[in-house]
């Protein structure tokens, strides 16, 4: 058998070891993605095989800590697909107006830069107020910096950018301050926003949302876990409550299919249909 | 110029996929090589070009134009079909995953890129081995020439753009260099050889 045949077998009982010694779920994660990362931590901790990982995951937990920062990786940018912001404001927003209180779920904010920006167009909306938002990912590392929600200075100007292409009416810089080399998100952003632990993998639904808002989180997971988090987000939308993937993300294919209606299909917005 | 091998005997091996990864002049040579390939082309072909993030399908709509393929730029889980050109989506990694379907993601770049050829070489690599074609062509980086290694060393069959034919020759020698690569050709022949690979009586 070729060392091609056998690293996938050495793979499956990594993320068994790291699931029943730490609980952490990754087996349901998109193969390639989660192999091409385990790949590169094994070179950076020096080890020859898969295998030689598994007893130092088991018995060490620093080394477990330092593959599991390899896990969550996660890149995400201010206004990430600025046209997908631009059709949150004109067929979201209008409806959530109509509601005297709304709650989202950012599920998967990673570094919280999405959830900033969500929370400004929100602003600019006059709609922010209304607006409770619970924005969450599995990892405390992340979760950390999004609350603390400071970001570098060189991301700024692509940022800037990308605002003014969502259809920002007003100037970026309003939206955050200088500090040393880094900007800080304005704290009047972070007012309405909650910053939680939340497991898509294992933990339950959040009740009566009426967005939902997840972009590039399922990319990162197995149709089965995709299911289940698509079933997640179904349970936890009133009627009628809006559901807003990736732009490579799509229902087509999954269980949830039939639930939905399709609201802007390049901008991957849909809408929760009403009891039949 | 270094090449490494013998000549690839082009009918010995049933290739079940073909890679393709291209920078600055890919578009131009791309288009060149998939013009060449017949309606009835028996592999999935699978195309990282680099592109601004801001491309929202503009370059698959493109390159469908140039073939009698069908061009899709795939959404995450896309089941790979044969006689299909699958291009990256700008701002996403595509990767190969072991059951035949597509896999994106949005890791950090690598070699500045996203998508990155290596990427997807890599991991394509994986799960066809020996039965993978891959093609690397103009491009002012070094983006790619891991992955011709990868596939070199998992047994597949390597092509690059002849340099002095590429706009752009960094990225097709940075490959050459390598000595991972087993035949230097123009992008009309690349073409041809493809096609007569991927003939439905060869697979």
């Amino acid at each position: 058998m070729n060392n091609n045949r056998i690293e996938p077998i050495e793979i499956d009982l990594l993320l068994e070891a790291v699931f029943r010694r730490y609980g952490y779920d990754f087996r349901s994660y998109a193969r390639a993605s989660i192999e091409r990362r385990i790949r590169q931590f094994m070179s950076e901790a020096g080890c020859s095989s898969v295998s030689e990982m598994i007893p130092k995951v088991l018995h060490d937990k620093e080394f477990f800590s330092r593959l599991a920062r390899y896990f969550s990786i996660s890149v995400t940018e201010m206004f990430r697909d600025p046209f997908v912001y631009r059709a949150v404001r004109k067929k979201v927003v209008p409806l959530l107006r109509t509601w005297p209180h709304f709650k989202i779920w950012h599920a998967g904010c990673a570094t919280g830069e999405e959830a900033y920006s969500l929370a400004i167009v929100l602003k600019e909306e006059g709609v922010y107020n209304r607006a409770t938002i619970y924005a969450t990912d599995f990892n405390d590392d992340v979760l950390e910096r999004a609350r603390e929600g400071i970001y570098e200075v060189s991301k700024m100007k692509e940022a800037t950018r990308n605002y003014q292409q969502a259809g920002g009416n007003a100037s970026f810089s309003e939206y955050h301050h200088a500090r040393y080399d880094a900007v800080a998100m304005s704290g009047s952003l972070k007012e309405r926003i909650t910053f939680a632990n939340h497991n898509l993998a294992v933990d339950e639904a959040f009740g009566e949302m009426h967005l939902v808002f997840s972009r590039n989180v399922l990319i990162y997971f197995n149709r089965k876990l995709q299911n289940r988090a698509l079933e997640l987000f179904t349970d936890s939308l009133v009627h009628g409550g809006f559901l807003c993937l990736g732009t490579k993300e799509d229902l087509q294919f999954t269980d949830v299919n039939n639930r939905y209606e399709v609201v802007d299909g390049k901008a991957k917005i849909y809408r929760k249909k009403g009891v039949p | 110029m270094k090449v490494s091998g013998k000549r690839h005997a082009p009918c010995g091996t049933h290739y079940k996929a073909v890679v393709i990864g291209g920078s600055a002049g890919g578009v131009e040579a791309l288009n060149v090589i998939l013009s060449a390939l017949p309606e009835d082309f028996a592999l999935p072909v699978l195309a990282v070009q680099h592109l601004h993030p801001g491309d929202y399908g503009s370059f698959a709509l493109h390159m469908a134009s140039a073939t009698r393929l069908s061009v899709v730029e795939p959404s995450d889980k896309a089941l790979i079909d044969r006689g299909h050109v699958y291009t990256a989506p700008a701002n996403y990694h595509m990767l190969v995953e072991r059951d035949g379907t597509i896999g994106l993601s949005v890791d950090e770049r690598v070699n500045w890129s996203r998508p990155s050829i290596d990427v997807l070489f890599e991991s394509a690599a994986l799960v066809w081995g020996e039965s993978l074609i891959a093609v690397i062509l103009s491009g002012a980086n070094t983006d790619g020439a891991k992955g011709i290694c990868a596939v070199k060393k998992a047994g597949g069959f390597t092509i690059a753009q002849d340099p002095a034919s590429a706009t752009t020759r960094v990225m097709p020698l940075a490959s050459i260099d390598t000595g991972a690569v087993d035949e230097v050709l123009r992008a009309e022949e690349i073409g041809r050889l493809l096609a007569e690979l991927g003939m439905r009586g060869n697979i």
